[in-house]
Parts: structure tokens; C-alpha cells; sequence
């Protein structure tokens, strides 16, 4: 960063002479300091998961919850500053809410990214905000069920088609990760925080855009990354949370929930024991390779 | 010149003269909704042993007119308690949907919906009060069932005016006056709860929507049932009233062109 100390970098909003904003710069560098948070999007679901990292013995295990939920299909994790992410998923809260109010029904995951993007990149606009110091993984479950009107009473005459298309296809899972300066895309698998290489790297071995990893799947690689991303920073203790978002037929029945203890409990046991056979095979081929010399 | 905001886009005063106020009156003083439109009838419940069950016609008259006749009007809070509409059609969605957002609202916790049906009762009968108050009414007359905060089953009526009332059976609307004395011969006053089974409760609501039929000219013979228990909800919405004999109607006289 050549252009550091030239004073393009003191106030949001201003561009550097060779077209950076650095104040949204140095909130990614927030961001990269986070807990390692991760999206998986299955075919029949959406996983969320995140590295807690446990900064004080005197917290209670299992509170201070870092994935929230948005309506009833929709999770928000977040890396970086935690006050930041209380507030963004606040605004998605609103924004779900007065869909609602508006259309009579739930967000679609995509409309929703739409909105807090332009949200986000509100925040670089201005001298007297400062940009969002977190990137969020949005994963959400649009119903693939014709879903009735909020309040709807009846399904008015049998006969006929209603002006309703046959065999077509909606909803589905998505996945979309924001950043602090509103950027957004669409994620097969999204990674953020202080291991979001090596969760990349994890995740780019799952072969995620063929459409085959199962949501079960999913939330057993979700663990294993987040244990596998952890290894860089080993010496501080740290929680796993996770959530997901099945299809309307499976387990969650479309909605946003904690993963099952007894799933949780076997995703995170088969995750340590991967970590402990990675180091025993690492030990077996330094033996190996002294034994070959 | 007067530069405040209040003042932008009228008609200078010091041109025009202050606005005379008598313009555009409206005659009368402000009303609300004074009456309902579309209206759902009774509403049944009866508390037994270890759960309540809840039943009301799928129908919405237009006044007289059979309207709509698939009308559901057992609308579930959470998984464990219901709320069953009387009274205005469009008053019952504006309450489904506010319901449907407390709910999302509780479910933000992890620990999910936290309200009982108990919660959920006094709930509603604040927003009626309120609105009542605010000689706005909502128009309804709604019987809640679920279970209190000990896990006792509860089933309690909510009214417009924020009125409360609860008994171990219940019935708004014409069920008031039909339903309710069939439900005090069935499970008479003292009859403890553990002797009423879920069978007997179910069966009797049956009957007494059979009678409703009968007798009230807003009504239709498709219901809807829920039995509510601590293994969540049973909800069923396209029931027929079955077993009808309409051979009382040969003795009713005095109607139509008859002569005799």
C-alpha cells in the first residue's frame, strides 16, 4: 500500500488518486482478523458454521450466539467486528420484515442479499460513517412449495389453472457473501475470516457446483473445515456454532435452525478425529522419510 | 417571505388570505369500520384430559350470502396453541399476520417460541382493548386453546371489546347459545377434567357443529378440527359434518308458500 500516509486514507468516501477507498481497505482488514465463518450451499440446504473464539474462561459455553436468524428461512454469520454484525443482522431483520408487510410473504434470500449489499455500501458513501468493519455470509431457503399469501384464508375455485404455469420450478437454496464495500456474490461455498484460505482451499475440494453434497454432508465438512482453518491459531480455545436450512420436505422443513445436538455432537467428534488423523499420518511420514535417509 | 416547511406549495397568505378551514370539511364526525363484511360464525372448544379441542365451519358469509365456503378459521401459533376466529374476515388476517410476525420475532431466540396459549390470550385481548378504546374495533370474537405456563391445558375467549371469559368449553358467536348448553349437559359443572377423554371432547364438538348446522343459517357443513395436546398440533381443515338427517324439517311450518 504505497498510497498509506499520503491522506487519502483519513476520511470514508474518498477515492486515492490511483482509485481506492482505503477506509474500506482497513475494514477488511478487520474482517480478516475475525473468527473464520463459512456458508455451504447443498443441494437440498444451506449450512452456516463459525469459529467462536473464546476470549475469556468466565463466559458461559454455548451463549453469545454468533448466527442469527432472519424471518423464518434465512441465517446471517459474520466475521470481524461483533457489534457491526448485531446491527447488520438488525437491518436485515427490518428489511425481511417490511417485505413482508409489502408483498405478504417471505424474503427471497436473493432480494434480501440485494438489499443489505446496497445497505453496506451505503456506509462507504459518507464522511460521517465509517464502512461496515464485517463481511456476512447470508444462507437462506426460498420455499420451493407454492406458498400461501401471509394471512391468506381460502384457495378460492378448484377448477381451472389460476393463470398458474405448470411444472414450473422455484426456490431452491442460496447462498450470497457481503462485503464491507457492498460487494456481494453468489456462493456455491463462502468463506470468511482469519482461516478463509484454508477453509477456500477445503472447500474447493468439495466439487460444491455439481449439485451432489447432501445437507447431512455438508454440515459434517462444515465442522471439519472450521476445525481444519482453526490449526493457524491453535493456542486460543474456540467454539463451534453451526446452523441450517433444509428444503421444505427435510429435516428443518425450510427453516433456519440450530443443527440437532446429537448431528452437532457426531459432525464435531468425526471433525477432531480427522484433526488427529491428519497429525498421525504427518507423524507416520516423518518417521518414513528418517527412516528412508 | 415565510421559509418554514409547513408553509411549502400553500397559497401565500399576505396574496391570498388565510385558508378558510370551512372548505373541504367532511360532514360528520371521523368513523371507523362500524360493522363487519365478510363474517365467519362459532367457534367451539372443549378442554380434556391432557389437551384441548377446537373446531369452527370453513365458511364466510357475505351478510346472508354463503360467500366463501373454504374459509380456514383455525389459524396455529406456534406448535402448541390455536386461535379460532369469529367475527370479521379481513380483522382475522390482519391478526393472523400479526401473530405470524410475533412468531418470527420469538423465533429469533434460539430457544424459539417461548408464548403459551395463555400469553397468547392475554395478548390478543390487550390489542382488542386497545383498539376497542380506540373506537376502532377489531371484529371478532376469538376462542384461544393451548396450554398454560404449568402445562395445564388452557382455553380461554377473547371478544371486540377486549372482554375476557374461560370455562372448560366455550363457544362464541350463534355456538354461544346453541353450542354451550350441549356442552354443559355432556360434561356437566364439577366434572373433573381427567374424565373427559379426548375421544369425548372431539365427539362432542362434532356434535355440536352438527347442530349448528341445524339451526344456524350462517353456517356450512365443511369444519375444520384441531385437537391441540403436548405432542403438538392436529389440525384438520376439510372436514364433512357426517350423519345428517334433516327428517325434523318436515315438522317446521310457517316458512315459504306453504299453506298448510
Amino acid at each position: 500500500m504505497t498510497s498509506i500516509g499520503t491522506g487519502y486514507d483519513l476520511s470514508n468516501s474518498v477515492f486515492s488518486p490511483d482509485g481506492r477507498n482505503f477506509q474500506v481497505e482497513y475494514a477488511v482488514k478487520a474482517v480478516e482478523n475475525g473468527g473464520t465463518a463459512i456458508g455451504i450451499r447443498c443441494k437440498d440446504g444451506v449450512v452456516l458454521a463459525v469459529e467462536k473464539i473464546v476470549t475469556s474462561k468466565l463466559l458461559k459455553a454455548g451463549a453469545n450466539k454468533r448466527i442469527a436468524s432472519v424471518d423464518r428461512h434465512v441465517g446471517i454469520v459474520s466475521a470481524g467486528l461483533v457489534p457491526d454484525g448485531r446491527h447488520f443482522v438488525s437491518r436485515a431483520r427490518d428489511e425481511a420484515s417490511s417485505w413482508r408487510s409489502t408483498y405478504k410473504g417471505p424474503i427471497p434470500t436473493s432480494a434480501l442479499a440485494n438489499r443489505l449489499g446496497g445497505y453496506v455500501q451505503a456506509y462507504t458513501l459518507y464522511s460521517s460513517v465509517r464502512p461496515f468493519g464485517i463481511t456476512a455470509i447470508v444462507g437462506g431457503w426460498d420455499s420451493e412449495a407454492e406458498l400461501p399469501v401471509d394471512g391468506q384464508v381460502g384457495t378460492g375455485p378448484k377448477s381451472g389453472s389460476g393463470g398458474k404455469v405448470e411444472g414450473a420450478k422455484a426456490g431452491g437454496p442460496g447462498l450470497y457473501m457481503i462485503e464491507p464495500s457492498g460487494l456481494y456474490w453468489g456462493y456455491y461455498g463462502a468463506a470468511t475470516g482469519k482461516g478463509r484460505q484454508t477453509a477456500k482451499a477445503e472447500l474447493e475440494k468439495l466439487d460444491l457446483s455439481a449439485g451432489n453434497l447432501s445437507l447431512v454432508d455438508g454440515v459434517k465438512e462444515a465442522a471439519r473445515i472450521i476445525y481444519v482453518a482453526h490449526e493457524d491459531s491453535k493456542d486460543k480455545d474456540f467454539e463451534l456454532e453451526m446452523t441450517w436450512i433444509s428444503s421444505v420436505d427435510g429435516p428443518t422443513k425450510g427453516r433456519h435452525e440450530e443443527v440437532p445436538k446429537e448431528l452437532f455432537d457426531e459432525a464435531e467428534k468425526a471433525a477432531k478425529q480427522s484433526m488427529v488423523g491428519d497429525d498421525e499420518e504427518e507423524e507416520e511420514k516423518t518417521q518414513g522419510e528418517q527412516m528412508e535417509e | 417571505m415565510n421559509h418554514f416547511p409547513e408553509a411549502w406549495g400553500r397559497p401565500r397568505n399576505d396574496v391570498y388570505g388565510a385558508y378558510d378551514h370551512s372548505y373541504l370539511q367532511t360532514t360528520g364526525p371521523k368513523a371507523h369500520t362500524s360493522s363487519p363484511a365478510v363474517t365467519g360464525t362459532s367457534v367451539v372448544g372443549v378442554k380434556f384430559n391432557g389437551g384441548v379441542a377446537i373446531a369452527t365451519d370453513n365458511l364466510a358469509s357475505y351478510g346472508s350470502l354463503a360467500r366463501f365456503s373454504d374459509v380456514k378459521r383455525l389459524r396455529t401459533f406456534g406448535d402448541k396453541a390455536i386461535v379460532g376466529f369469529g367475527g370479521d374476515v379481513s380483522d382475522m388476517q390482519y391478526l393472523d399476520r400479526l401473530l405470524a410476525s410475533m412468531d418470527i420475532n420469538e423465533n429469533y431466540s434460539p430457544r424459539g417460541n417461548m408464548l403459551n396459549a395463555k400469553n397468547l390470550h392475554t395478548y390478543l385481548a390487550k390489542v382488542f382493548y386497545k383498539r376497542r378504546s380506540e373506537f376502532n374495533p377489531l371484529w371478532n370474537h376469538v376462542l384461544v386453546a393451548g396450554f398454560d405456563g404449568e402445562g395445564e391445558p388452557f382455553l380461554s375467549s377473547a371478544d371486540l371489546l377486549g372482554t375476557t371469559f374461560s370455562a372448560p368449553h366455550l363457544a362464541t358467536g350463534f355456538g354461544a347459545h346453541l353450542a354451550v348448553p350441549i356442552l354443559r349437559r355432556k360434561f356437566p359443572e364439577g366434572m373433573p377434567l381427567e374424565e373427559i377423554s379426548q375421544e369425548d371432547a372431539v365427539q362432542a364438538l362434532k356434535d355440536c357443529l352438527k347442530v349448528l348446522f341445524y339451526r344456524d343459517a350462517r353456517s356450512i357443513d365443511k369444519y375444520s378440527i384441531a385437537v391441540v395436546t403436548k405432542d403438538g398440533i392436529d389440525l384438520k381443515e376439510d372436514e364433512q359434518i357426517q350423519g345428517q338427517s334433516w327428517a325434523f324439517a318436515e315438522r317446521i311450518k310457517g316458512y315459504g308458500a306453504q299453506t298448510v
